[in-house]
């Protein structure tokens, strides 16, 4: 996949976890016996800093860190794989975990200073909050007034076809899990989403399963404009780093906000090491000062333009939509949208 | 006296003891009140759910279809952080969901909402579900949703209420401890105010007591009224009893000694008059120590409740002295009087009594022609009469031993004295919170006996 | 001098009648209260001497009755000895008090502190010869000179005075003189008569001694 050009090393271990597609793999040594293994969908240089704080604080720990996508990590724990960690920016999935009694129990004074909203059971924390965003090509779309709302997207697709037509990214909810949640979450909240996807259907879109390549691909030019992507510290930076090109924008009339979150799998074995990394990264979730750290904390899910939503709330509710039932009803529903053609 | 407790803190206790069962009682019906309130609430939101499911079943193209809509699983986040499991079954079927989810086995007929206590992964849940018969092409199929939740959001709720019910049982203790402490203390105030009008009375006031008291303390103060009537009519017939033995004891030897007298005054005979006067002075012995003895008692019961009124020891002193100087011009002794305003707080009638026994005793012991010198004086914070006589001292022996009960001085043969008089003095003024101080007189001639008290 | 004795028990108001007139005094006696006040109707008194235990009554409130009315000293008889009711006695009146079997000696001696508190009365003076004797004031005075005596002295001057020209023993004299409580020799007489000369010397009384007999005095015819 994407970041398999970013593997370092891929080891023998892998083979005793079979069945898990990881995309990429690191093992920081410690001073002792202890080995901490981590399986996350962070990107390993997003993630990398935190490993290291982490190893200045307890260097007697050895971290294997695995990069995998959110539903080969949720496939993962759920036959068993022998993980001491798991981070996942699908919430859903990780709830499903927790609800179903694959993950561990874990309270500290860290986690007990969460709000209610970033934990659930003393099983599933948020460590960031982060949003989905609309990535655009200021080239492509000179001349033509920035959309504040789904409503002003919808119009401006539906009145310069020609300069859409297939230059629009977005998430194939089918490979994505983030995906789909964001998808899923905006078909509850908004009924705008619904016509935006037909509008986007009809323009040939074009389908990534991750947003760095959209972003990669708008900053090219080979994409006028991104829906839905996650609006990370690090989008922020590249479209910083793109000298105008890029201009990131949040819809004002709903804006989903993701929460990242870690749970200890049931079948973790240094229990302890797992809780003091969780310790460490639910303190920077609450910090004050964004500072230097990629990934954003859980006090500013909107510190961009948009009006205030809340994150998406870890609930039940998360599991509507993992049924197989209701996500085949929505996949159905989403193609049938997103792959019209035009006559 | 032997204590049986008090009955304010038996009151106390008992109101407390009530209010402590009240308390446990009260708890402990908030608390099972509170959880089966929660696990209904927990049964309304899973018959709302399953309701939700199942009102989406439908048949499609001779296929059994639902969706699960969001605000059924919404719905059960409200009670609190539970795990939600479900299933939904056609026939033997699993349509969608945890294919091992027990399912009630009572089947309360279409559209009835059946629900169950089980355990699911380790955990206790709570299961509610509901069976609708879809037809599906031709065939009716009954389809059976059941959703099942943890009850830890029960517990939690349930622990909070019952948590505060404990708060609120407690303060209700503690209130109701306090009250019942003000409670037992009103209730007893009569009694305190009835003891204290019997403490605040005199030695001999035996008078009834006559207040209002409330209906439970009217037998009591009967029966204390009774006994002040049988204690006044016993000590009245007591008092009566000793003046009357007195007179009668008294009045006869009155006449011998006078008969002696009139006799001594008529026989010649030396030896004869050696047993009159031997008569005489067993006489005066004998009555001397009754008024003695009658003395002592009397100090002994007043002091036990000294009444206090201001007195002024130059007055008393110069009442003593006008009493005694007869006697003391018998045996041409003068009582010479220097006084001072001395003001003490006392019983006039014990202070009389002590001073006269010590004057008495100084005439006693006396020579002929000599002074008996009484000097009242305030000296700092005590009030003081030493009384001076020319006597033959206090011989050898300690002084105090002569204020013991019947001790007499080595060197006092012949004269008649029961000894008590320096003792009844002395208990007079330690009663008052003074003392009495034995010495020589001036020049190590005589004795000095000094009555000390307390300046008011 | 003249009491009224008023005392229930007749043997000891015979004694004490008896006691008296040996000392040369007139004592009428009453039983009861009633007869008291039937007696101070018709008499007057120098003393009343009061038992305070009576069969109609108790002393001390006829005392608080006729206090005021009565002029006549009192003393109170008591077979009471307890301090209460010493003081009780002279609050209500009395003017002194003597406690039962009582001491003739002091009961003289508390008569005339009594009467001589009360300013005494000239019907008790005793004229030996020419010379004036006030037992109740302890004087004796001839003409302008007057003398003031000791107790002692007058009490034996009084002796003297009531019998006079007779002679009387030591031992009389010393069973007149000194209470009984003390064991006097009869040396102390001789001490007494040697004073009581001296004091009276050139007042027209003398007291000659009779060697063996005892003594006696004599006067100056007026």
């Amino acid at each position: 996949m994407r970041h398999a050009c970013l593997a370092i090393l891929l080891s023998l271990w892998a083979a005793a976890a079979p069945a898990q597609e990881i995309e990429a793999h690191r093992y920081y040594p410690g001073t002792g016996e202890r080995v901490l293994r981590v399986l996350s969908t962070t990107d390993l240089e997003v993630f990398e800093p935190y490993l290291l704080a982490f190893q200045a604080a307890r260097p007697e720990i050895s971290i294997d860190y695995s990069v995998a996508s959110s539903a080969e990590l949720h496939r993962a724990i759920r036959d068993g794989a022998v993980y001491d960690l798991a981070l996942s920016s699908a919430m859903d999935l990780q709830f499903q975990l927790a609800n179903d009694g694959l993950a561990r129990r874990y309270r500290s004074d860290a986690t007990a200073a969460l709000p209610d909203w970033a934990r659930w059971r003393d099983l599933i924390f948020a460590f960031t909050a982060e949003p989905a965003v609309v990535v655009l090509s200021t080239e492509r779309l000179e001349g033509l007034p920035l959309p504040r709302t789904r409503q002003d997207l919808i119009s401006l697709l539906r009145d310069h076809p020609d300069r859409f037509r297939g230059a629009i990214g977005t998430y194939d909810v089918r490979d994505s899990g983030l995906g789909y949640l964001y998808a899923t979450q905006e078909d509850r909240a908004t009924d705008a989403y619904w016509r935006l996807t037909e509008v986007m259907g009809r323009l040939d879109p074009q389908l990534y399963c991750c947003s760095g390549q959209m972003i990669d691909d708008v900053s090219a030019g080979r994409l006028a404009l991104a829906y839905n992507v996650l609006g990370s510290y690090a989008t922020d930076r590249l479209a910083r780093e793109s000298g105008g090109r890029l201009q990131i924008l949040r819809m004002q009339d709903f804006g989903n906000v993701m929460l990242r979150t870690a749970i200890i799998p049931a079948t973790a074995e240094e229990v302890e090491a797992a809780g003091a990394l969780i310790d460490m990264l639910t303190r920077l979730g609450l910090r004050d000062e964004p500072g230097d750290w990629p990934l954003p904390p859980l006090g500013q899910p909107d510190a961009g333009t948009t009006t205030g939503f809340g994150p998406i709330r870890l609930g039940p509710a998360l599991m509507v939509y993992l049924d197989p039932l209701n996500r085949r009803a929505f996949l159905t529903e989403w193609e049938n949208a997103m792959e019209q053609r035009q006559p | 006296m032997t204590g049986t407790g008090s009955i304010g803190r038996r009151l106390t206790l008992l109101l407390a003891g009530v209010a402590a069962l009240l308390s446990v009682l009260s708890w402990g019906m908030v608390t099972m009140l509170a959880r089966q309130a929660a696990e209904r609430t927990q049964d309304n939101v899973l018959a709302a759910s399953v309701t939700a499911i199942a009102e989406t079943l439908r048949s499609e193209q001779g296929e059994v279809r639902l969706e699960l809509p969001y605000s059924a699983f919404s719905m059960l986040g409200a009670i609190g952080e539970d795990r939600v499991f479900y299933t939904v079954t056609a026939g033997d079927r699993t349509l969608t969901g945890y294919a091992d989810l027990p399912v009630p086995d009572g089947r309360g007929g279409p559209g009835r909402i059946v629900f169950a206590t089980g355990t699911y992964r380790g955990e206790a849940i709570r299961i509610a579900s509901v069976t609708r018969v879809v037809l599906a092409g031709t065939s009716p199929v009954p389809v059976t949703v059941t959703v099942a939740q943890t009850r830890d959001g029960v517990g939690t709720i349930a622990a909070d209420l019952s948590q505060l019910a404990a708060i609120l049982a407690v303060a209700f203790f503690v209130v109701a401890v306090g009250l019942s402490a003000i409670a037992a203390r009103t209730s007893l105030r009569p009694l305190k105010e009835l003891t204290a009008a019997v403490s605040r009375r005199g030695p001999s006031d035996l008078r009834p007591l006559r207040r209002a008291a409330p209906s439970e303390l009217a037998p009591l103060m009967g029966a204390l009224n009774r006994l002040m009537d049988r204690l006044n009519l016993s000590l009245r017939r007591s008092e009566d009893f000793i003046a009357e033995a007195a007179h009668r004891v008294r009045t006869p030897l009155a006449t011998v000694r006078t008969q002696a007298e009139i006799a001594l005054r008529s026989v010649t005979d030396d030896a004869d008059k050696q047993r009159l006067r031997q008569m005489i002075r067993a006489v005066d012995e004998s009555s001397r120590s009754a008024g003695q003895l009658l003395d002592h008692a009397t100090v002994a019961f007043r002091a036990d409740d000294l009444p206090r009124a201001p007195v002024d020891l130059a007055d008393l002193a110069a009442r003593t002295v006008a009493a005694l100087e007869p006697t003391a011009a018998m045996k041409e002794i003068r009582l010479q009087l220097d006084a001072v305003p001395a003001q003490v707080s006392g019983d006039p009638v014990l202070l009389d009594s002590a001073l006269r026994n010590v004057l008495d005793n100084a005439i006693k012991y006396s020579p002929e022609d000599t002074v008996v010198h009484l000097q009242v004086m305030s000296i700092a914070h005590e009030a003081r009469i030493a009384v001076t006589d020319q006597g033959p001292g206090l011989g050898e022996g300690p002084a105090r031993a002569l204020t013991e009960r019947f001790r007499r001085g080595s060197n006092t043969e012949g004269i008649v004295g029961s000894g008590l008089g320096l003792t009844i003095a002395e208990e007079v003024l330690r009663a008052h919170g003074g003392r009495l101080d034995l010495g020589a007189g001036e020049r190590g001639k005589g004795t000095c006996v000094t009555l000390v008290l307390p300046s008011s | 001098m003249r009491y009224l004795l008023v005392e229930d028990n007749r043997e000891l108001a015979e004694a004490v009648i008896g006691r008296l007139a040996l000392d040369g005094h007139a004592v009428d006696h009453a039983g009861t209260l009633a007869e008291a006040e039937d007696c101070l109707a018709v008499a007057t008194y120098d003393l009343i001497l009061l038992d305070v235990m009576l069969p109609d009554g108790d002393g001390r409130d006829f005392l608080a009755r006729s206090r005021a009315s009565l002029e006549t000293p009192v003393i109170v008889l008591t077979a009471r000895a307890q301090v209460s009711d010493r003081v009780g006695a002279l609050d209500q009146g009395a003017d002194d008090y003597i406690t039962k079997p009582f001491d003739f000696s002091e009961l003289e001696a508390r008569c005339r502190a009594v009467l001589r508190r009360r300013g005494g009365s000239a019907r008790n003076q005793i004229a030996l010869g020419a010379a004036l004797f006030d037992p109740l004031a302890g004087t004796l005075s001839h003409g302008a000179t007057s003398v003031d005596l000791r107790n002692r002295e007058i009490r034996l001057l009084e002796v003297f005075a009531r019998h006079p020209g007779q002679i009387l023993s030591k031992g009389q004299l010393m069973d007149r003189l000194f209470s009984y409580d003390s064991d006097v020799t009869e040396n102390a007489i001789e001490v007494y008569v040697g004073r009581l000369r001296r004091r009276i010397d050139g007042m027209g009384v003398r007291i000659e001694t009779l060697r063996g007999l005892g003594y006696r005095m004599e006067t100056d015819t007026a």
